[in-house]
C-alpha cells in the first residue's frame, strides 16, 4: 500500500516538475524511470489522470520507445553495443557471450535480480568498438576474456572500472 | 475547382478533394483497406496508391491522403502501382492468413498467396489498419484502446492487455474493423469486448436490449442530457 | 558609436584575447566521450595535480573531440602545438617536467607514422590530419565546451552580432542560398530553400529544431559537435531563427548521448545570460529561446515528421500526410528543421562569406562534411573533408587502410539508408550526387570500411534486422516487407537459401522502396540491392553451394584445428562453452564439429593461431 502511494506521490511530483503539458509526456516518462529504474503500471496511471491524457495513450509512448522498461531491471544493466562498427569489430559474438555467461536475452533479467542485459544501437565510441556499457561506464575492446573478469568485478563489489 | 487527368480521362474535381475520392468519382475501382468514412486517414495500408506525374517528376503516392491538383496526371494501375498493391496483398495474406475479406480482396486483385512468406498464426486478423483506434479516439472519444509497441510487434488492444476502464463497450470498434478481427459477444443483457462483460440497458418503449448502461451514462456525462431520457433506443425515437 | 550587436560581440572577445595571448602556455586534452572511455579525464587530473605540485601556473582545457579517436586519451601543449598520444596517467609527472616546463619532446608519446616510421611533432603533419579542412570541426580542439567564453574568443557569436545589426532575415537566407548549403543530416537539401519555405509560410509560431537524433549506427559526428562545440549549433540556430521568423526553437538529442544533452544545457543557459537567448537579443527586437528535448530509444525519430510526433509527445510515427514541413511541422506549424551540422555551418558563412564556402567543394556539394571513419580501419576517428575528397584518400591517406594485412572489401556510407562501395570505386569524389549515382548516399556521414573477413550477405542481414527492429510498423510494405525480407536474408546466411531468393528480394525491394509511408521503408532496400549489385557472386556462394566465403555465417563454416601450430597447451578446451574441442596436452587438438557452435571463444584465446575458418 505504502509503495503504491510513494509510487504516485514521487510521478504526481515529476508531473508537476515538467508543467501538465501533454507534450512534456516523453519527458515524464524518462524522469519516472530514472526514479524506480522502470516504468511500474501506478506511476503511468497516475501519469495519465495528471496530465489528463488517455491511459493508452500513455501506454502507447511507454512501449514505442525502447528507452523504457515496463519491467523492473537490474542493479547493473549491461548494454552491448551493436552498431554497425562494432558489428563489423564482432559483437554478435561477444553478445552470444553475454547470454551464456548471464543466462539471459536481451530485454531480460537474471533471476538474482543482479543483471539485466540489453542491446544498444551505437553509442558514438566507434574507435573503441566492440564496446560494451555497464549503467554509465563504457568498456571498450571488449573480448570474451574481458567479460568473464567484468562480470566476476561486479558481482565481487559493485566497482565498474 | 481544378482539371487533372485520371487514367487518361478528363476529371475536374474541387480543390480539397483527395485523389480517392476523385477516383471513385470518375467510375475507377481502387481498393483500401484503412480508409472509412467515419475517422481521418491514415496512409497505412497503401492499397490505394496510384503514380502521379507533376512536369517532370513521378512519384508513388496513397491517393486517400493526397489532394487533387491543377495538371496532375494519375495513373491507377501503372506498374509500379500493381506492384505495390501486389507485394501488399501477399504481405497481408500471409500476415492474416484466416481472413476471408482478405481473400475476396487478393481473388479481386489476382494476387495469389506467396509461397516464401511462412504465414504468421498469432496475428489473428488485424491488418493494423487502426479505424478502431481512430473511431474509439475521434468519434467516442474515450480512447480506450491503442496501438502498443512499435514494427512486428506492433499490436491493437487496451494497455496490459487488461480490462479498460475507459471502455463503454458501444462496439464501434469491431463495427469499422474491415476484417472482422474484433470479436464482440452480444447475448441477452451481457456484452462482451475486450475482455470486460457490459451489463445492456433495455429500451424503456419496446424493452429490447440495444445499449451498454456504461455507454449510456457516459453519453450523459457528455452532452449533459439527463440519463432516464436516453432509455429509448434507435428504432422507437 | 552606436553599440550594436556586433560590436558588442567584439568588445567581448577583445577583452578575452589579452588573456590568451600567442605565447600563453597552456594544455588542451581531449574530452569527448570516447576519449572519456579511454580515460582522459584522469589524465587531465593527474595533470592539473601535478602543476599545481610544481607550482606552475598552466590551465588545462578539457575540449571537445579532436577526431583522432584511436590515439586516445591526446592532447596538445600549447604554444609548441607538441601532439602526444595514447597518453597515460604515469606519463604525466614526465610530460610536465620535460615538455612543459623546458619545452622538450618525448619521443614515445608523438605520433609514429606506420609507413615512414617518422615521429611527427604536430596534428598538421599527422597523415590522418593533413588533407582535412577542419573549419568546423577543428574548433573543438580549442574550448572548454562549457565556458561560453572559450567559444566568444574565438569569434563565437560575431557571426551572430553582425546578422543582425547589418543583414536583414531575406540577406541571411540569401547569403546562405549562394552558398549552397546543402542539408548535412542525409537528404541533401538546400538549406537557404527551406528556410524561405518557413519564411513565406502562414502560421504562428514558427520553429527552427536541429535534429541530433544521429540514429546511423557508426555515425557519431553529431554527438562530438553537440559535446564538444555546443555554442556553433546555438549560434547557427539564432540565426537561422532570425532569417525564418521563429520565436521557439528545439533542439532534438538522442536519449544514448547524455554528454551532449549536459553542454547543450549549459550552452543554452550561458547564453541566455549573456543576452544572446530569449528576449531581445543583444538589444534588438528579435526574440528566441531554445529547448531541448530528449529522445528515448527509436531511430525513426530522425524522421522529420516523426521527431515533431516525439515532441508533441506522442509515439514517434511519420505522418502520411503530404504536406512540407515548412508549411506544417511541429504542431502544424511552419517549421524549418535541420541537422545539427548543418546549423553549426551557418555562422561560418555569416563570418566567412558565401563567396569563401562555395570555393571549397565541388559544384553541387559545396563546403565540407564531417564523415565518422569506421570499422575496419587502421585510423578510427571524425574527419573533415572538402565534398570532392575521394574514398581512397579518405581511407588510406586518412584512414591509414585496413589494419592486420588483411584486404579492403567494401565501405559502407549512408547507414541503414545506403550502400555497399567496393574497391573498383574508390575514386570517385565523394558528394551528395556522386555516391546517389553508385547505389549509395552520403546520409548523416558514417563510413564503414569492412575487410574481407566482412559477410556482404550477412552486412544486408544486419542492416535489415536493425530495420525491422526500428520501423514504427504504420505501413504494410515496411513493418510486414522488411521483416520479410530479413527472413529470407536469415534463410540464406543459415544455408536455407533458395533459387529465386535474390530476385525476389528485388522484385520486393521495388515495391518497398515505392510503397513505404517514409524514408525508413523507403531506403531499406538499399543495403540489399547494393550488396547485390557489387557482390552477387557472394549470395550465389551462400545459396547455391552452401558456404560462406568470408567465414562468417556460422551456419556455413567449420572451424578446424591446424595440426601443424597447435602446440597443445589446452587453452580451446578450457574456453569452448560446449566443450567442442579435446586433446591431450602437447598434442595436436580436434574440433568435434557437432558439438562445436562457433562462438570464437577459442580463436581468441589460441596464441598461435591454429583456428582455420571455412
Amino acid at each position: 500500500m505504502k509503495e503504491a502511494s510513494n509510487i504516485a506521490g514521487k510521478t504526481k511530483e515529476i508531473v508537476k516538475k515538467h508543467g501538465k503539458d501533454k507534450s512534456s509526456l516523453i519527458g515524464v516518462l524518462q524522469d519516472i524511470q530514472e526514479a524506480f529504474n522502470y516504468l511500474p503500471k501506478q506511476a503511468l496511471k497516475t501519469a495519465a489522470s495528471a496530465m489528463n491524457v488517455p491511459f493508452s495513450r500513455v501506454y502507447e509512448a511507454a512501449t514505442f520507445y525502447t528507452a523504457f522498461s515496463l519491467k523492473p531491471r537490474g542493479e547493473n544493466i549491461v548494454k552491448i553495443c551493436v552498431g554497425t562498427a562494432c558489428h563489423v569489430r564482432g559483437a554478435a559474438i561477444l553478445q552470444d557471450k553475454f547470454e551464456r555467461t548471464l543466462g539471459i536475452k536481451p530485454g531480460e533479467t537474471t533471476k538474482d535480480k543482479k543483471f539485466s542485459l540489453e542491446t544498444v544501437n551505437c553509442v558514438g565510441a566507434c574507435a573503441l568498438g566492440p564496446v560494451v556499457l555497464i549503467n554509465t561506464d563504457y568498456h571498450g575492446q571488449v573480448t570474451m576474456n574481458k567479460v568473464d573478469k567484468l562480470i566476476e568485478k561486479i558481482k565481487e563489489g559493485g566497482a565498474q572500472q | 475547382m481544378v482539371n487533372l487527368i485520371i487514367d487518361g480521362k478528363n476529371i475536374t474535381a474541387k480543390e480539397d478533394t483527395m485523389l480517392l475520392e476523385a477516383i471513385r468519382g470518375a467510375g475507377i475501382n481502387i481498393p483500401t483497406l484503412c480508409a472509412h468514412e467515419a475517422v481521418s486517414r491514415s496512409g497505412a495500408c497503401r492499397l490505394c496508391v496510384v503514380e502521379i506525374k507533376k512536369g517532370n517528376r513521378t512519384r508513388i503516392v496513397t491517393s486517400c491522403l493526397y489532394a487533387a491538383e491543377e495538371g496532375l496526371i494519375v495513373d491507377t494501375k501503372s506498374e509500379r502501382v500493381l506492384n505495390v498493391r501486389r507485394l501488399v496483398m501477399e504481405l497481408l495474406l500471409a500476415r492474416c492468413p484466416e481472413s476471408d475479406v482478405l481473400q475476396k480482396l487478393a481473388k479481386e486483385l489476382c494476387v495469389d498467396p506467396q509461397a516464401r512468406f511462412i504465414a504468421d498464426a498469432d496475428k489473428g486478423k488485424c491488418v493494423l489498419c487502426r479505424s478502431c483506434v481512430r473511431v474509439c479516439e475521434e468519434v467516442v472519444g474515450v480512447s480506450a484502446i491503442g496501438l502498443f509497441s512499435r514494427g512486428s510487434h506492433k499490436t491493437v488492444g487496451t494497455p496490459y492487455n487488461e480490462k479498460s476502464d475507459a471502455c463503454i463497450g458501444c462496439g464501434a470498434c469491431a463495427y469499422v474493423c474491415p476484417t472482422g478481427h474484433i470479436e464482440m459477444f452480444t447475448t441477452g443483457d451481457k456484452r462482451k469486448i475486450w475482455g470486460r462483460t457490459f451489463k445492456m440497458k433495455t429500451c424503456d418503449t419496446c424493452g429490447r436490449y440495444f445499449a451498454p448502461v456504461d455507454q449510456l451514462k457516459y453519453i450523459s456525462k457528455k452532452t449533459g442530457v439527463p440519463l432516464k431520457e436516453l432509455g429509448i433506443c434507435m428504432d422507437c425515437r | 558609436m552606436k553599440n550594436t550587436p556586433d560590436i558588442q560581440a567584439r568588445q567581448v572577445q577583445d577583452d578575452l584575447r589579452i588573456n590568451y595571448g600567442p605565447n600563453k602556455k597552456f594544455i588542451t586534452i581531449c574530452a569527448g566521450t570516447g576519449c572519456r572511455a579511454y580515460g582522459s579525464l584522469k589524465v587531465k587530473d593527474a595533470l592539473e595535480a601535478e602543476l599545481k605540485k610544481q607550482n606552475m601556473n598552466v590551465e588545462v582545457l578539457a575540449t571537445g573531440c579532436f577526431g583522432f579517436c584511436e590515439k586516445g586519451p591526446m592532447l596538445v601543449i600549447h604554444p609548441d602545438k607538441y601532439f602526444y598520444q595514447q597518453v597515460k596517467v604515469e606519463d604525466v609527472p614526465e610530460i610536465v617536467a620535460k615538455t612543459v616546463a623546458k619545452g622538450e619532446v618525448i619521443g614515445r608519446l608523438l605520433y609514429r607514422d606506420p609507413d615512414t616510421t617518422k615521429t611527427l611533432f604536430r596534428e598538421e603533419d599527422l597523415p590522418f590530419y593533413k588533407k582535412q579542412l577542419r573549419v568546423v570541426f577543428g574548433r573543438n580542439g580549442m574550448l572548454d565546451p562549457t565556458r561560453i567564453d572559450d567559444y566568444l574568443a574565438i569569434d563565437g557569436y560575431q557571426a551572430l552580432g553582425k546578422a543582425l545589426s547589418e543583414m536583414t532575415p531575406e540577406g541571411v537566407i540569401s547569403e546562405v542560398k549562394k552558398a549552397g548549403l546543402r542539408g548535412r543530416g542525409g537528404g541533401g537539401f538546400p538549406a537557404a530553400v527551406k528556410w524561405e519555405g518557413a519564411r513565406r509560410a502562414h502560421g504562428n509560431p514558427k520553429y527552427v529544431i536541429a535534429n541530433g537524433d544521429e540514429g546511423d549506427p557508426g555515425a557519431y559526428m553529431d554527438r562530438s559537435l553537440m559535446e564538444g562545440n555546443p555554442h556553433s549549433i546555438i549560434e547557427g540556430m539564432i540565426i537561422g531563427a532570425y532569417a525564418v521568423g521563429a520565436q521557439d526553437g528545439y533542439i532534438y538529442v538522442r536519449h544514448e548521448y547524455p554528454l551532449a544533452v549536459t553542454h547543450l544545457t549549459m550552452a543554452i543557459a550561458a547564453a541566455r545570460e549573456a543576452g544572446l537567448l530569449g528576449k531581445n537579443i543583444l538589444g534588438t527586437d528579435f526574440s528566441f529561446d531554445i529547448h531541448i528535448t530528449k529522445g528515448a530509444g527509436a531511430f525513426v525519430c530522425g524522421e522529420s515528421s516523426a521527431l515533431f510526433a516525439s515532441i508533441e509527445g506522442r509515439a514517434g510515427e511519420p505522418r502520411a500526410k503530404y504536406v512540407h514541413a515548412v508549411e506544417k511541422g511541429l504542431w502544424d506549424k511552419p517549421t524549418a528543421l535541420n541537422n545539427v551540422e548543418t546549423w553549426a555551418n551557418v555562422p561560418l558563412i555569416i563570418n566567412r562569406g558565401a563567396d569563401w564556402y562555395a570555393a571549397i567543394g565541388t559544384e553541387k556539394s559545396k563546403g565540407t562534411k564531417i564523415f565518422s571513419l569506421v570499422g575496419k580501419i587502421k585510423n578510427t576517428g571524425l574527419i573533415e573533408v572538402p565534398m570532392g575528397t575521394t574514398l581512397y584518400e579518405i581511407i588510406y591517406d586518412m584512414g591509414g587502410g585496413i589494419p592486420n594485412g588483411r584486404k579492403f572489401k567494401a565501405v559502407q556510407t549512408g547507414g541503414p539508408s545506403g550502400g555497399c562501395i567496393p574497391e573498383s570505386l574508390l575514386d570517385i569524389p565523394v558528394d551528395f550526387d556522386k555516391l546517389y549515382e553508385v547505389g549509395s548516399m552520403m546520409g548523416s556521414g558514417g563510413m564503414i570500411v569492412m575487410d574481407d573477413h566482412s559477410c556482404m550477405v550477412d552486412v544486408a542481414r544486419y542492416f535489415l534486422a536493425f530495420l525491422q527492429e526500428e520501423s514504427c510498423g504504420k505501413c504494410v510494405p515496411c513493418r510486414e516487407g522488411v521483416r520479410r525480407m530479413n527472413n529470407i536474408l536469415e534463410d540464406i546466411c543459415a544455408g536455407k537459401g533458395r533459387q529465386g531468393d535474390v530476385e525476389l528480394l528485388e522484385t520486393m525491394s521495388q515495391a518497398i522502396a515505392d510503397g513505404s509511408l517514409c524514408a525508413l521503408g523507403g531506403s531499406a532496400p538499399n543495403p540489399v540491392l547494393s550488396t547485390i549489385k557489387y557482390f552477387r557472386e557472394e549470395y550465389e556462394a551462400h545459396i547455391k553451394d552452401h558456404r560462406c566465403p568470408a567465414g562468417v555465417c556460422k551456419a556455413l563454416i567449420t572451424y578446424s584445428i591446424i595440426p601443424e601450430k597447435c602446440t597443445g597447451c589446452g587453452l580451446c578446451i578450457k574456453v569452448c562453452p560446449t566443450q567442442a574441442t579435446s586433446g591431450e596436452k602437447k598434442k595436436a587438438h580436434t574440433i568435434d564439429n557437432d558439438k562445436c557452435t562457433r562462438c570464437g571463444a577459442c580463436i581468441e584465446s589460441c596464441k598461435f593461431d591454429a583456428i582455420n575458418v571455412e
